[in-house]
Parts: C-alpha cells; sequence; structure tokens
C-alpha cells in the first residue's frame, strides 16, 4: 500500500497555478517531509491530501484512497498555529478530547478528562490541562494540538510547520516525540518543513517543492545541495 | 404586579419575549465567536421588507417576512459561496437591496402605515397567539437541534480543522443561518427591526466577558437574553417605553458588569 501517490497533481485557484505536475510516490509506514520556501504551496498540497480541496488536473490517492475517503479518526492533523483564533473560550482538555469526538465538547464526562490528561501527559503537557486556549504560548499550543493527534491511534500525523513558535530545546523534544509515536503505533508522519536539517535528519521520503517538483528524494538518494539552491534560491537555510 | 399579570396582553408579551429572548441569546453566542454580527443587522432589516411586501399584500406580515427573510439567508451564503466576496460585502448588498424594496412597497401602499412603525421598534401590545406559537415551535425546533452545538462550535473554533474531521459543515452552516434568520422574523415584534441586530450581539459578547469555556458563554447568555427580556417587558410598561428600547438597555447594563466582572485571563 503507499501511504500517497501522486499523478500529474495540479492545482489552479482561480487562474493562479499553485501545484503543477507532481508525481511522487511515497509508501506507507514513512515520515514524509514536505521541504520548500514560504509560498511554495505546500500548505495547499496537505489541504489535497486532508480532502479540504480536489485537484485541477492529475490524481492523488492516500492509503490508495480519494483523500476525501479515507476516515477522518485515521488522520491527526496538527495545523499551523499562527492561523488560529485565540479569542475563542476553550480549555486545552476540550480541544484534545475534540480530536475523538470529531465536534466541541459541551460538558465532558469524567472519563473523556481522563482520556484528555493521559494525552497531555504523552506531550508532556499535564500542567496544561486547566489552561485557556488564549493563555497558551504558541509552543504550548503546539503540544496541545499534538495531544489531540495523539488521542486516538493514527494511521497518518500531518503537520504544518509544527517549529514555528517553539525554541530549539522544545524542537528537538517535538521530533523525538513524533518518531516514538510514530514507531509505536506504525503510524505514518507527514511534516511541512522549511528547515532542510530536520528533513535530512528525520525524514525517510522529501519531496522539494515550489510551486513544481523540483525534486522528491528517499532515504539512499538524498538531497542535492544543487537542488536545494534551485528550490530555495540560496542555501542560507542550512544551520550549522 | 400581580394584578399586571391578568391582562392577557401582558401574558402574551411576557411569554414572547422570553421565548424570543431565548432564541436570540442562543445564536449571539455563534454570531459573535464568528464575527458575523453585521449578519444578524442584514437579516433584520431584511425582514422589513418582507414586512411590507405583507403589508402591502394585506396578509399578516409576519408569513410574508419568513420567506423572504430566508431567502435573503441563502442569498447571502450562495453568493458568499460562488464569489470572492467576504460576507461583510454580501450583507451590504443584500441588506440596502432589502429596505430599498421595502420602503417601495410601502410607499406603493394607498393608505398610511402606521403599524410600520410596530416593526421599526417594537411593541409589545402587537404580540398575538399566532406570534407565541411560532416562537415556541422554533424554540423547540432549536433544542431538538441542540447536537448542533458541537458541531457549530467546532467550525466557529476553526472551520478547517472541522472539515478536515469530516463534518459537513457547508450543510450545518446553511442550518444555523436558516434558524438564525427565522428567530429574527419571529423577535422583530418584540425588539423591532433597528434594535434586533443588537440582540443578537450583545448578549453573546458580555457572556464572553466571563466565560472560560464556549458551553458557559452559551449558558450566560441565555440568562442575559432572558432575563434582561423580561426585565426590559417591565420597564417599558412602567415607564411607557418602546419594548425593544428598554430591553437592550438593560441588556447594556448586564454588558457594563460582566466588562466589570470579567476575569483578569480573558481580559
Amino acid at each position: 500500500m503507499n501511504l500517497i501517490e501522486a499523478k500529474n497533481l495540479s492545482l489552479k485557484i482561480g487562474r493562479n497555478p499553485i501545484l503543477s505536475d507532481l508525481n511522487f510516490s511515497v509508501p506507507d509506514h514513512s515520515f514524509f517531509c514536505i521541504l520548500g520556501p514560504n509560498g511554495a504551496g505546500k500548505s495547499m498540497l496537505i489541504k489535497l491530501i486532508l480532502g479540504l480541496f480536489e485537484a485541477s488536473a492529475g490524481s492523488l490517492k492516500v492509503f490508495d484512497q480519494s483523500p476525501a475517503q479515507v476516515p477522518a479518526e485515521w488522520v491527526g492533523y496538527v495545523p499551523q498555529i499562527k492561523t488560529f483564533d485565540r479569542s475563542f473560550p476553550g480549555l486545552s482538555t476540550e480541544l484534545v478530547i475534540s480530536g475523538e469526538l470529531g465536534r466541541w465538547p459541551a460538558r465532558m464526562t469524567s472519563a473523556q478528562r481522563a482520556k484528555a490528561r493521559e494525552a497531555l501527559k504523552m506531550v508532556g503537557a499535564e500542567s496544561l490541562e486547566d489552561r485557556s486556549l488564549h493563555q497558551l504560548s504558541g509552543g504550548e499550543l503546539q503540544r496541545v494540538f499534538l495531544a489531540r493527534a495523539f488521542i486516538l491511534p493514527r494511521r497518518l500525523l500531518i503537520l504544518d510547520e509544527p517549529a514555528t513558535g517553539i525554541d530549539t530545546l522544545g524542537e528537538a523534544d517535538l521530533y523525538s516525540l513524533l518518531e516514538e509515536y510514530g514507531k509505536r503505533n506504525s503510524c505514518n508522519i507527514i511534516m511541512i518543513t522549511h528547515d532542510v536539517d530536520v528533513a535530512r535528519h528525520h525524514a525517510s521520503h522529501v519531496l522539494l517543492l515550489n510551486h513544481r517538483q523540483i525534486q522528491f528524494s528517499d532515504r539512499d538518494s538524498g538531497l542535492s545541495e544543487e537542488q536545494l539552491e534551485r528550490a530555495f534560491g540560496h542555501s542560507q537555510h542550512h544551520h550549522a | 404586579m400581580l394584578e399586571l399579570l391578568q391582562y392577557r396582553f401582558i401574558q402574551y408579551a411576557i411569554v414572547g419575549s422570553v421565548l424570543v429572548g431565548f432564541l436570540c441569546s442562543y445564536f449571539s453566542v455563534f454570531i459573535v465567536q464568528r464575527r458575523m454580527s453585521f449578519l444578524g443587522s442584514g437579516l433584520s432589516h431584511a425582514t422589513f421588507g418582507g414586512v411590507a411586501l405583507g403589508l402591502l399584500l394585506g396578509v399578516n406580515p409576519l408569513w410574508a417576512a419568513t420567506p423572504f427573510t430566508l431567502l435573503v439567508a441563502l442569498g447571502i451564503t450562495w453568493i458568499r459561496q460562488k464569489s470572492r466576496l467576504h460576507v461583510d460585502a454580501v450583507v451590504g448588498v443584500l441588506f440596502s437591496v432589502s429596505m430599498a424594496l421595502g420602503i417601495v412597497f410601502l410607499s406603493l401602499r394607498k393608505e398610511y402605515s402606521a403599524d410600520a412603525m410596530t416593526y421599526l421598534f417594537g411593541s409589545i401590545l402587537a404580540i398575538d397567539a399566532s406570534d407565541i406559537w411560532m416562537s415556541a415551535a422554533l424554540v423547540g425546533l432549536c433544542l431538538a437541534c441542540f447536537p448542533l452545538w458541537g458541531a457549530w462550535a467546532y467550525s466557529s473554533f476553526d472551520r478547517e480543522l472541522a472539515l478536515a474531521g469530516r463534518r459537513p459543515v457547508q450543510r450545518e452552516d446553511y442550518i444555523l443561518i436558516f434558524l438564525i434568520a427565522l428567530s429574527v422574523v419571529v423577535a422583530v415584534k418584540v425588539l423591532g427591526i433597528i434594535l434586533l441586530a443588537a440582540f443578537l450581539v450583545i448578549p453573546g459578547a458580555s457572556a464572553r466577558l466571563i466565560s472560560r469555556t464556549f458551553f458557559q458563554m452559551t449558558l450566560w447568555s441565555i440568562l442575559f437574553g432572558v432575563s434582561s427580556s423580561l426585565s426590559g417587558i417591565f420597564l417599558s410598561y412602567y415607564l411607557d417605553l418602546p419594548s425593544g428600547a428598554s430591553i437592550i438597555l438593560v441588556q447594556t447594563a448586564f454588558f457594563g458588569l460582566a466588562f466589570f466582572l470579567r476575569k483578569r485571563e480573558s481580559a
């Protein structure tokens, strides 16, 4: 089974080509990184994979099915934190349990509360249990969203730039949490990043994207400096 | 006070305003959290077009206002989905069209439209048994739809998250806007077109100030809505003021109270 299979995949919004002619396939049990500069269409590719948009041309299969057919409970989605509405009155535990219920809870049962606490513990955030969402820092909110994804055994975790708003220490922690969860549940991970080193160290497959497919590689073929330069236009994204 | 309750019109006014207060304040939380306050304003003005049509045709104005307002609600949602316009622009267009149509309908009418004033400013004297039944039926419908509360709350929090969870968000939004439109129609006699939009915002906004969860916010909003309706009606009777204005002034007092009592963390 393949996790993702894209054939001549294109997406236009209005007359703007967002993604054109992507061709790649990622097998099941992978850690797949989508790498590219800002505005390269990475988030739109994620939205196609989630089934929120339909391709303008070509085809995309997720677990060998059309994306909208993949059961919701298979997928844990951690959105970009910067788009989140902080004025919503809610608690960390409510957000976590919404990942299981598929709706916002009115009143939580003690069993639900315990389950949410368990998931928060998995990401080292049990102290955030009773906190209001708008009191959380970017990194804390990221953890709560991660706990929300972890509340069910998933087959796929999708993370949109999870490192935004997290310090370096927290970032290393985040990747080890992801790898551990992925191994334990034999769960796939798809992650957007613009950090080349993160993709190098953690990913089994990397798509280098800038509207077009610059390069697709597995662990063996690796990323070439030349292609990275083509995608980013310069090589300042390399970290020591 | 007790002898007051013997009057049939006062009984209607009390029951009617409690029902209407429940409806408006329940939906107020979604309107506030989704930043749709202009939509409430648009729908109540759309009702004016419908009421004027009813007066022109000589039928019960609310029977004409119901399909008219629903059509405008449908139009707002549909145009927004089919175009790249923001909801406030679409509401702005349909709001003015409905007002213009309302004015045309009233001017086509030969006799003087004194009853139009009832609908503009609200009057408890105008509430009759059919209004009570309509409001009660709508309250029943909303209670039956309570399972949708969690769905609406979820997409109010984050629409994309709800969509990714395979919720039929578009259909749920249509149901929400339809129920809001119906609530606006039944509320128009008590509150009046001009002040109705305020009732769709103030209870939710006051509740937001003192609530930590969305469920708490919903309960507080309903409490504010129902109690301000009741006290507004009595104020209106004793001080001989229009009911809509009295209710909104009581609500403003609640808002001020909530503002001073608000939890520091939610400031």
